[in-house]
């Protein structure tokens, strides 16, 4: 069996399609067939779209042939999590209650994508509507660590984060409301991109939480994930919360190393529970940046310990009103019970929804009743300009804020998933981002003793995606960690 | 039964003109086929967001200023959260807390038995439609059939206080307020088509012999089809509430709030529900949409686009044309264009107060035959001029008068040809009309003895007997004068 040809950087890959070494056509078909290989034991795509893939490559390559100019994306296949929505085909947010459901529209990033010659291949899993840590609350099965099939590849974009870490394609998309990206990139050994609030267009995602969730991408190079983002960013008229600013370029600026870069530490970073090892990583790590002569500052962050509450109240409240339209009326699971009208919205909602979603909407429902908004949605929106308040505080001294993307390494499947608790702690480094608004990205910095990938997050202020990607990158250059793939199938 | 006082405050929603629906391009014509003007927006579809039309929000700012509003200087939006079929989202897209625009006023017009009476304004706010759910009415348990046409229009929902004391004043505000709705170009206000709806809240006060008061339950009374059911429903509720007073002495705040539907067939009030509690609308800011400041340009912009309204044309014409109170409202309520058209025909040449009667009168009669507008009728300002001039020198009356007006319209010409072409003569033979006024008398002397006797009318066979001999060329004015002259000689 041939190694897959998605184990290549996506820099090299990107050479050997501009060149024409090899086809687009060559990389769906082998991509296509390690996902048929591969994806039984990983269960990261939910499904494939080979016929409209394969199309779609001949005509790049056609038009390669015939020395017509071909998009930035150059016939790469692409993997979106399937909270994305994507004309004519399925589209279920892992979720019973859509099923059945096929958009007529695209996103805005599935358009982006298509027209700068990307191939979107198939959809990945997720925990449903995205609310998890670890794609065990999938209405279709969970999705596999590559790198440890007992374990979870994180979440709740595990199935993009598992499909790039196991080779089965290249490039991925997924959406992160409080670390979705980059809790699962940290799990699965590649890099993951949270971009700035409203620098990538949200038309078409699924909502879970409007004022938090961004898309954005995996690859396992910087490369990659400048290159997607490069495609993916920039202001959408369908999209008023979309920044209308133009776009950097992210790819020519990628190789171009920050002089004095300032590095922050937080102390809030390395709290307890924290696993020494992924500490170890973490210090490692910050000594590459000094060799590189990086200085270091210590920055403050004061309100992030109230971060995980403020993210609970927000996220759910506006999820408890985002999902209200999955009601079985117009579209969607409606219950086969006849009955009255409020039954026949309890029992499809009932019989939709999963157990995580049920208890977030209660939660947010809550959280916006009257007699408890000022106490709860109210208040977390008053913390939430606080935390946001210490970034800018913290951004004022250093260009970017390194520490771990998550406590520890990935988890044994089922270790918490009955533990709800537990459960939402591994995301308390990550969510802090998005109730700020600002970037961040995880990338591989080492390994565990049993062989588990470590994660660094990166995090800078808004729109400064370019000045994140070339810090990652400094660090990239000199270290192995992207290099490395699991062993699991070679 | 004693006296009470009725107090009401309306609640109007209007349809703004616009184009399209208030975040999404889809047509607001009315009467297209069922759930044909909808797309994935305004259905409510996964992963879709809304984009605020410019437009209606400009309407918007227009009415907030035609109706002496306050203009917040920033403004935001809010969802309503309800699980209804006809509300696709299962929340509504409204104002809560910062409504663009609050504390207004609107005067009730003057007329010649009453005074101006100014109405208190709490707010006006922007919010979209919801569609429309048609039950089956057979009694046979048929399902519900929801058409999404509307879903998602442009409403603006004008707010009164409670400072309307009568179902006339109730009636005369609503005519006012669509009045300047219309004439402003904001809402075309036809209740039929439901671009303008209404609901009244209504309570009494009954004054007590210490010169305190007793204010009842208040009633919200919907399903207000037409101004007229608004003013009926009004009377009867008060009425009701009167009588319910006396029955059980319930007191406002003894019983909580209800609604009531006026059944227009039998002319009475049903009430169709206690609000036991307060819904809990979970009311929150709307995360997808940013929020608006008001600009200075904006506002300006606004101002300039208002043109003048009601009050204001109703001054004008009272001041630069000597019209009185009646005949300018007359005008002003046939709006603008008819207005400006009035006002071209007095500065060709014809009297202020003919002028008015003949627009009021025969124009309108022709527009309204002919079902045309005023840009349309064929008679130009000046030409109608010369006839009101043309009448006025000749004395004709105004049965001849009118002959002359069919015959312009008829042959294109101007009133001196038509005359001449109808052979139409005023006789003005002081002599000639003493004569047969004396002929007339002897002939018919029971009339004369009547009008000795104090029966003025009598005189009107007197002279209907010479306008028959002068087949009505006789000159009005001159007929009466030399009339009462004949019969004081007796
Ligand atoms: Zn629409």
């Amino acid at each position: 069996m041939s190694s897959p040809l998605a184990e290549r950087p996506v820099r090299e890959l990107k050479g050997l399609l501009d060149s024409g070494a090899i086809t687009s056509e060559t990389l769906v078909i082998d991509c296509l067939v390690h996902i048929s290989q591969r994806n039984p034991a990983i269960h990261a795509f939910l499904r494939v779209n080979p016929e409209a893939a394969l199309a779609q490559a001949k005509a790049i390559d056609l038009k390669r042939k015939t020395g017509q100019a071909i998009g930035l994306l150059s016939g790469i296949p692409i993997a979106l999590k399937d909270n994305i929505c994507t004309k004519g085909l399925t589209t279920t947010c892992s979720s019973k209650i859509l099923e059945h459901f096929i958009p007529p529209y695209n996103a805005t990033v599935v358009e982006k994508i298509i027209s700068a010659d990307g191939i979107p291949i198939g959809k990945t899993n997720l925990d449903e509507f995205a609310m998890g840590s670890s794609t065990e609350n999938s209405a279709f099965g969970s999705t596999r660590n590559p790198w440890d099939l007992d374990r979870i590849p994180g979440g709740s974009s595990g199935g993009s984060a598992a499909a790039v870490a196991g080779s089965l394609v290249p490039l991925a998309l997924g959406s992160d409301t409080g670390g979705s990206i980059r809790q699962p990139a940290s799990f699965c050994g590649i890099n993951g991109l949270k971009p700035s609030y409203g620098r990538v267009s949200r038309y078409g995602l699924v909502a879970f939480s409007s004022s938090l969730d961004q898309i954005g991408p995996f690859s396992n190079d910087l490369f990659g994930t400048a290159l997607l983002l490069q495609a993916i960013a920039g202001h959408d008229s369908k999209d008023t919360t979309s920044i209308n600013q133009s776009v950097p370029t992210y790819l020519e600026e990628l190789d171009q190393p920050i002089p004095s870069l300032r590095i922050g530490i937080a102390k809030e970073f390395f709290a307890t529970g924290l696993d020494s090892e992924v500490e170890k990583a973490i210090q490692d790590a910050l000594m590459v940046f000094k060799s590189l002569g990086a200085k270091v500052v210590d920055v403050s962050l004061p309100h992030s310990p109230h971060a995980i509450a403020t993210y609970y109240l927000v996220a759910t409240a506006e999820a408890s009103s985002n999902l209200a339209r999955f009601d079985g009326m117009h579209y969607g699971h409606r219950s086969k019970e006849k009955s009255s009208l409020i039954d026949t919205y309890c029992n499809s909602r009932g019989e939709g929804f999963g157990p995580e979603v049920k208890r977030r909407i209660m939660l947010g429902t809550y959280a916006l009743s009257s007699g408890y908004i000022d106490a709860y949605y109210a208040k977390a929106l008053g913390v939430r300009r606080l935390i946001l308040n210490d970034f800018n505080n913290a951004f004022e001294t250093c260009d970017v804020i390194i520490g771990p993307t998550a406590p520890t390494a990935a988890f044994k499947w089922g270790e918490k998933s009955s533990d709800p608790l537990a459960m939402y702690l591994s995301d308390i480094y990550t969510i802090g981002c998005n109730l700020a608004g600002i970037a961040g990205i995880s990338i591989p910095c080492g390994f565990t003793t049993k062989g588990l990938p470590i994660g660094l997050q990166l995090q800078s202020a808004s729109l400064t995606e370019s000045k994140l990607l070339r810090a990652a990158r400094m660090f990239e250059n000199i270290t192995p960690w992207h290099t490395k793939r699991s062993p699991t199938f070679s | 039964m004693s006296e009470y006082r009725t107090v009401v405050g309306l609640e109007v929603h209007v349809q703004l003109l616009t184009i399209s629906k208030l975040f999404c391009g889809c047509s607001v014509t009315f009467g297209q086929p069922p759930n044909s003007a909808v797309c994935p927006v305004c259905l409510g579809m996964p992963g879709v967001l809304p984009v605020m039309n410019q437009k209606a929000f400009e309407l918007a700012l227009r009415a907030a200023l035609a109706l002496n509003c306050q203009i917040a200087p920033y403004t935001k939006w809010d969802r309503k959260n309800y699980y209804y079929p006809d509300l696709p989202k299962n929340f509504q897209i409204s104002q809560y807390d910062l409504p663009f625009s609050f504390e207004g006023y609107l005067d009730i017009p003057a007329s010649l038995d009453q005074p101006s009476k100014r109405v208190g304004l709490f707010r006006a706010h922007l919010e979209e439609d919801a569609g429309k759910s048609m039950h089956d009415e057979s009694g046979q348990g048929g399902s519900t059939k929801v058409d999404l046409n509307r879903a998602g229009t442009p409403l603006l929902e004008i707010v009164s206080k409670p400072e309307i004391h009568s179902a006339e004043d109730a009636r005369a505000y609503l005519e006012e307020l669509r009045l300047l709705l219309k004439e402003a170009g904001i809402s075309d206000c036809e209740m039929q088509e439901g671009s303008l709806r209404c609901d009244a809240n209504v309570n009494i006060h009954i004054p007590q012999a210490d010169g305190s008061f007793i204010a009842t339950p208040i009633v919200e009374v919907k399903n207000l089809n037409s101004f007229r059911a608004v003013e009926r429903s009004i009377r009867y509720e008060a009425m009701r509430q009167m009588e319910q007073y006396q029955k059980d002495g319930k007191k406002m705040g003894e019983v909580s709030k209800c609604t009531a539907g006026w059944d227009d067939a039998r002319g009475v009030t049903i009430v169709q529900r206690r609000k036991e509690e307060a819904s809990d609308y979970r009311y929150f800011p709307e995360p997808d949409l940013a929020p608006i400041r008001i600009t200075a340009e904006m506002l300006e912009r606004a101002k300039a686009s208002l043109g003048e309204l009601p009050h204001q044309a109703r001054a004008r014409l009272q001041a630069d044309f000597g019209l009185g109170i009646y005949d300018a409202d007359l005008l002003v309520r046939m709006g603008r264009a008819i207005t400006a058209y009035f006002e071209k025909v007095v500065s060709a040449g014809a009297d202020a107060k003919s002028a008015c009667n003949w627009v009021a009168n025969q124009v309108l009669t022709t527009l309204n035959e002919s079902k045309s507008t005023i840009d349309q009728y064929p008679l130009t300002p000046g030409i109608l001029a010369g006839l009101v001039v043309e009448v006025q020198k000749s004395g004709l009356n105004m049965q001849r008068a009118r002959e002359v007006y069919g015959a312009m319209l008829a042959d294109g010409v101007d009133a001196k040809t038509a005359i001449q072409k109808l052979g139409f003569v005023a006789v003005a033979d002081e002599a000639a009309l003493a004569e047969m006024i004396r002929k007339a008398m002897a002939a018919n002397p029971k009339a004369v003895s009547d009008f000795k006797a104090g029966k003025i009318k009598a005189a009107d066979s007197l002279k209907g007997a010479v306008m028959k001999e002068t087949k009505g060329m006789a000159k009005a004015d001159l007929l009466q004068k030399i009339l009462l002259d004949e019969l004081n000689k007796v």
